[in-house]
């Protein structure tokens, strides 16, 4: 089962399938990629945002948690289950 | 081998524990300047090698990669690669790692490796991976790497000797070429991180846990809204300290500089350098200081925040808020710190990496309602706003300063908003930031952190505010009045004439009389000037007491002013730009005249059109 980032609820985990890095500026694409969100990264959904607002998302990447907005999120697709 | 200082810098990741590192082996005596036609801050200090010959050391910003996306992270390009202005070209570099996360610091430092300088790895905050369960082999990642790799915890100042000892090997005393790191694409960013991943699996023995306890801490500091309410409530703690704890060094500041003033006053013939002395120079001091303990307890709170890892999760709070007028979470601390002080806060936006998102929370920061506007505010509500209840346990009088303060965050929000569809107009900003894990405080480099930023803070803004007041005392005192003149002083002054002629004719359609177009003038050295500037064009003997001087011009204005003009009064000062230092930070931090001056124009005209409104209103309810 595929989806995207932008659409997990807190508590899903998965791991990332496919990023459509057009979506994202080259130096924000680079910044996610130091972060280890690359292709292949297991990656966890632990909190959106605060009160009414669903965004930004804190998002576990490996050992590392991360904050992403939204917009960014809707360009990262992610499968179930861990990568090998 | 030339005889100067050999030349390192410590080099590590955001979160590596690299400035605590650093800390540790330079102590308290580090210099804090700036590179040069940048806001990037350069610090450095010094330590002793064994043989007695000093170092000198920098600590670079953290960074991520060598390919920039920051100003920080050019300077931190700049200097590794040696192409940096006013910076030597290094001897050898210190790459810090976070050794509970190797697989994240690891492609960085490859990186670095590729550079050519001689470097030494400091696996750093090793008593946490251990007490995660993990085991490191340091001699196996120093193979892998091929460069020497020394186990630290800066925090307990272990491993510095041996770190001392592997930065004495590596002056060979040959010159070393630099490679110019590649730009980083997809490829070469992937490719780093599964060598770093390889190496970092090879030498980690045990399978990093979670962190659990940032993982359960984060369940209710991060809850959608008891986060929510946690972090109103440390706000409220935080002002009500910045206020209250204040209160006292600042008052013994503000009698003592009194005394001082009334020593001199008495010691010194009555000529004008009694009164350049007296009335500028004290003054002028008196209006730096006087904000220091206030700055000293915000900046303690907000270091403490920052060093415990919550400042990065007050901003994610307030992210969605701030993204809907298209700032970041990051500028809430800035925005924040301005209720206190603008200069504080513009200093401080210095941590947003968006330029435009940057500089319109710097255009925006002198809207938060300041501390030196509440004596002015104090004042005027005491003399024109009754103190009955409009409420149960709703005061008119505190009413009227919350929406005096409400005032200034609505049109900051509404100002954000035009000028990022406007002057600074562009895709909104992604927030991308690294959550660390929550950690203790570690109180040494608290405190060298508070008296750093203290020692910043009177550096660059002392010297502004000092010379806007010394400026403003002599246009206030010349030209003297001939003798047996019976025209103030003041009104004959220069400022004087400036406010009678220029002034006033602008500011009258909005209910301002020719006195307060006159106290307008000195308030722009700092608001609360304008309190004292009253009284001194309605003639109240101030005095050493400050209060007493206050309570007696409080009637005096209440019989000479009408309502509309108090309330328009107070408008004004919701908006107008009356603080020089503010303006002469922003030159600064924006390195240009072009922002500054865009600041002036837009507060002056909000001012202009709310104080009118305010004032043809009230005209118009019968409060004239």
């Amino acid at each position: 089962m595929y989806s995207v980032l932008a659409n997990l609820k807190p508590g899903e985990r998965g791991h990332v399938a496919a990023v459509d890095w057009d979506r994202i500026s080259v130096p924000e694409g680079r910044r996610l990629r130091e972060l280890g969100l690359v292709e292949g990264a297991n990656i966890e959904l632990l909190h959106r945002g605060s009160l009414f607002l669903k965004d930004p998302l804190a998002v576990r990447v490996g050992r590392t948690t991360i904050v992403i907005r939204l917009a960014h999120a809707a360009a990262i697709s992610i499968a179930e289950g861990s990568a090998a | 081998m030339t005889s100067a200082m050999p030349m390192i810098a410590f080099v590590g990741n955001p979160n590596s524990g690299k400035s605590s590192l650093f800390n540790a082996l330079t102590g308290a005596r580090q210099k804090i300047g700036n590179y040069p036609g940048v806001t990037v801050e350069r610090k450095s200090g010094r330590a002793v090698l064994s043989d007695g010959r000093p170092l000198e050391m920098v600590d670079l910003p953290g960074s991520y990669s060598l390919t920039p996306s920051s100003p920080d992270e050019e300077v931190t390009r700049a200097v590794v690669t040696g192409h940096q202005q006013g910076e030597r070209r290094l001897d050898a570099m210190v790459i810090v790692v976070d050794a509970s996360n190797l697989e994240q610091h690891l492609p960085f430092a490859l990186e670095l490796i590729e550079v050519g300088t001689p470097v030494v790895v400091a696996l750093n905050m090793i008593d946490m991976a251990t007490r995660d369960g993990l085991t490191l082999d340091a001699a196996q990642l120093s193979a892998e790497l091929g460069v020497p790799v020394v186990p630290t915890v800066a925090v307990r100042g272990r491993g510095i000797i041996e770190l001392i000892a592997a930065i004495e090997t590596l002056f060979d005393g040959s010159p070393h070429p630099i490679v110019e790191p590649a730009e980083h694409g997809p490829d070469v960013d992937r490719q780093l991180r599964s060598r770093a991943q390889r190496i970092a699996r090879a030498t980690t023995i045990g399978e990093p846990p979670e962190r659990r306890w940032t993982q359960r801490l984060d369940a209710v500091l991060l809850h959608p809204v008891l986060g929510f309410a946690i972090l109103l409530a440390i706000l409220f703690v935080m002002f009500q300290a910045v206020f209250a704890w204040s209160a006292t060094p600042a008052d013994a500041i503000d009698v003592g500089l009194g005394n001082l003033g009334a020593y001199l006053g008495d010691a010194m013939p009555d000529n004008w350098l009694r009164s350049m002395v007296v009335d500028g120079i004290i003054a002028g001091v008196g209006a730096v200081v006087v904000f220091l303990p206030q700055i000293l307890v915000l900046f303690l709170f907000i270091l403490v925040l920052e060093a415990t890892g919550y400042l990065t999760r007050a901003a994610f709070l307030m992210d969605g808020i701030m993204a809907k007028v298209g700032l970041s979470g990051r500028g809430f601390i800035p925005l924040l710190s301005s209720f206190a002080c603008a200069i504080p806060g513009i200093m401080a936006t210095r941590a947003i990496a968006d330029p435009k998102d940057r500089l319109t929370t710097i255009l925006i920061a002198p809207l938060m309602t300041c501390s030196a506007r509440l004596p002015v505010y104090a004042i005027i509500i005491a003399a024109f706003i009754p103190a009955r209840s409009v409420g149960p346990g709703i005061g008119l009088q505190g009413l009227v300063l919350f929406t005096l303060y409400l005032s200034g965050i609505v049109g900051a929000l509404v100002v954000a908003f035009v000028l990022r569809h406007t002057v600074t107009k562009g895709a909104s900003a992604g927030l991308i930031m690294e959550m660390p894990r929550y950690q203790w405080p570690r109180l040494a480099d608290v405190a060298l952190g508070l008296w750093q930023r203290a020692w910043i803070f009177l550096k660059r803004a002392g010297t502004i505010i000092f010379f806007s007041t010394m400026i403003l005392w002599a246009l206030l005192s010349f030209p003297k009045p001939p003798a047996g003149s019976d025209v103030s002083p003041v009104r004959y002054s220069l400022a004087g004439r400036i406010a009678d002629n220029l002034v006033a004719p602008v500011v009258e359609p909005i209910g301002f009389n020719k006195d307060i177009a006159l106290a307008l003038i000195p308030a722009m050295a700092a608001r609360e000037v304008a309190v004292s500037a009253l009284g001194t064009v309605y003639a109240i003997e101030a005095g050493d007491d400050d209060e007493e001087a206050a309570r007696a011009l409080g009637p005096k204005l209440a019989a000479d002013w009408s309502l509309a003009t108090a309330l328009a009064f107070l408008a004004w000062f919701v908006f107008a730009p009356q603080c020089i230092s503010t303006i002469a930070v922003t030159r600064r931090e924006t390195n240009s005249w072009r922002w500054p001056a865009l600041m002036v124009a837009y507060l002056f005209a909000l001012a202009y059109l709310f104080t009118g409104v305010t004032y043809w209103a009230a005209t118009a309810l019968g409060l004239g």
